[in-house]
């Protein structure tokens, strides 16, 4: 059992690995989204998993990182930008922790949800007064494949310092305020200072999935930077996968990215219902995840084997 | 007998009622001291301002002289403070070897790594629970989460421990057990609190008592002679033909 989830993501990063060489520019593009959303989702995770807090935040910082894009995306060296946007995005996860992560339960989950739509009004605001024009055009020298390759270092690095984190007493600590942050002060847990470190590793990752993403837009503004939809999906993926496990995520990802392409390309006007509806069919039918059901079924199937074959 | 704790002057409100008020006493080192009374006569909340998870309204308290009153609890914890709850609170989550991990590895010098897994293994063995590591803590029976409770709480190396009725809901050779227990963590030299309502325990192990009774202290001495106080007594049973 133990190496399956490391067999698991390497097999999933090599079959993506393959796609720009074997596929086609349609399968590309369904690459670069599954990537996207697994970078997304790997990075809610990694802060929401453990300590249980649901952060609805996701567009706001990937649509920080996508307006960095934006906005300095043709006077920065495009590894300086990736730079900048990883410490606004850090900075602001800060900012918004200190004020936000003393709250619990449903206030937190309804203020960071608040506070993206803030941001998008924010935005809106600046652009219309200060830039005189809603939207951005975007004309960065960057192919698909660049931003396939991109995000593919993006999530295999996501995967290397969850897998770090978890072996760390940082990974311990979230964990055990997770379960009872009374108990985890009792220990000598610095409470809101893992969650804050945490809260800003998980931003910085959105950030930089937000920045890559941009140049794939020609247009950008605000309603599709911070577009809602983008924090409600990762939260579903990490869910149907189980964000408990740092691969849980992944299992998440790859089936709902496919349905959702299906379902947007055939039914785009009723897309938003559809999407509530897998939500609750996952939250009902899997509440678990598909890796807590894979892990609770493995002992059921082993049990089920006749003893001579399992020994 | 040098003296580790010395509060003074503790008040703490909750609204209109005074659940602690005025409270002053001291615990020396290698002593056990016993903080009994009846219920809502403040003694969790007591414990509960010493251990930084309430801040006191009034009042000193000080750690070898050394102020720590409205400290967080995280830096109490630090500064060599554990307890356990009145309702068992294990980690339900973690087995029970990442439960005793978690009192390890953020005190004020963190043990990880192998390190770790020698003094977990040797505190579960410690409280009895030797061998039962990889049980999740869920799963572990009442009696067994407080044990483990307790081996989260030496985890932290502790100068000071503060046990709310710890030993509540014992059956009689698990109290004897839990008692000898606690006497040899004395005899190492930890000083304890220890908030209890069996009263066997209490003359066994405590060396002095505070008896409180509406936030303050109404008796302290020797159990034997605190225990036959007629206002003790009488606060604990009301008036003879009540």
């Amino acid at each position: 059992m133990k190496g399956v989830p490391l067999a698991l993501v390497v097999a999933a990063m090599g079959a993506l690995a393959l796609v720009p060489f074997l596929g086609t520019g349609y399968h590309l593009a369904l690459a670069i989204g599954i990537l996207n959303n697994l970078v997304l989702a790997t990075a809610w995770a990694l802060f929401s998993g453990p300590t249980r807090y649901v952060s609805l935040a996701t567009a706001a910082f990937f649509g920080i990182g996508s307006y960095a894009a934006a906005g300095l995306g043709e006077a920065l060296p495009w590894p300086v930008l990736l730079a900048v946007a990883l410490v606004l995005g850090a900075a602001m996860a800060l900012v918004v922790g200190l004020s936000t992560l003393r709250l619990s339960g449903i206030y937190f989950v309804i203020f960071t949800f608040g506070l993206s739509e803030l941001i998008r009004q924010l935005v809106t605001w600046w652009e219309v007064n200060v830039s005189r024009s809603v939207g951005r055009y975007i004309f960065l020298d960057v192919t698909q494949e660049g931003i396939f390759w991109q995000l593919f270092g993006l999530a295999a690095l996501v995967f290397l310092v969850g897998w770090l984190i978890g072996r760390s007493r940082l990974g311990l600590a979230l964990r055990v305020v997770g379960d009872d942050e009374l108990v985890a002060r009792h220990c000598g847990i610095n409470v809101t200072g893992a969650k804050l470190l945490l809260f800003a590793v998980s931003a910085a990752f959105m950030t930089l999935a937000g920045a890559i993403m941009a140049p794939r837009w020609t247009y950008l503004d605000p309603s599709i930077a911070f577009n809602p939809v983008i924090s409600f999906q990762a939260l579903i993926m990490a869910l149907l996968g189980g964000a408990g496990r740092l691969w849980g995520p992944l299992l998440g990802v790859v089936p709902l990215t496919l349905l959702f392409e299906v379902l947007g390309a055939n039914f785009p006007n009723a897309f938003s219902i559809l999407l509530g509806l897998v939500f609750m069919a996952i939250v009902y039918a899997v509440p678990n995840g598909i890796a807590g059901w894979f892990e609770g079924a493995w002992p059921r199937a082993v049990r089920l084997l006749p003893q001579k074959a399992v020994r | 007998m040098t003296v580790l704790l010395e509060v003074s002057g503790l008040v703490r409100r909750f609204g209109g009622l005074v659940a602690v008020n005025g409270l002053s006493f001291t615990v020396g080192s290698s002593e056990i001291l016993g903080l009994i009374g009846p219920n809502g006569s403040g003694k969790t909340t007591a414990l509960n301002l010493l251990s930084g998870a309430l801040k006191p309204d009034a009042g000193d308290i000080r750690l070898r002289g050394r102020p720590v009153a409205g400290l967080s609890p995280d830096r109490i914890a630090r500064l060599g403070v554990a307890r356990t709850f009145q309702l068992v609170r294990v980690l339900p989550s973690l087995d029970a070897r990442e439960n005793v991990l978690a009192g390890l590895a953020f005190r004020a010098d963190p043990l990880w790594g192998e390190a770790a897994d020698r003094e977990v293994s040797h505190l579960l063995q410690r409280v009895g629970l030797g061998g039962r590591g990889h049980q999740r803590s869920a799963e572990l029976t009442y009696i067994d989460q407080k044990r483990l409770e307790l081996a989260r709480a030496l985890a932290l190396a502790p100068k000071l421990l503060l046990l709310d009725e710890w030993l509540a809901g014992l059956n009689p050779s698990e109290l004897q057990d839990g008692i000898g227990l606690i006497q040899s963590l004395r005899r190492e030299g930890l000083s304890i609190v220890l908030v209890e309502h069996v009263m066997d325990a209490i003359r066994t192990l405590c060396d002095r008592c505070i008896v409180m009774n509406a936030g303050s202290v109404l008796a302290e001495g020797a159990p034997d002679a605190v225990l036959s106080d007629p206002q003790v007594v009488h606060a604990y049973l009301g008036d003879p033909d009540a």
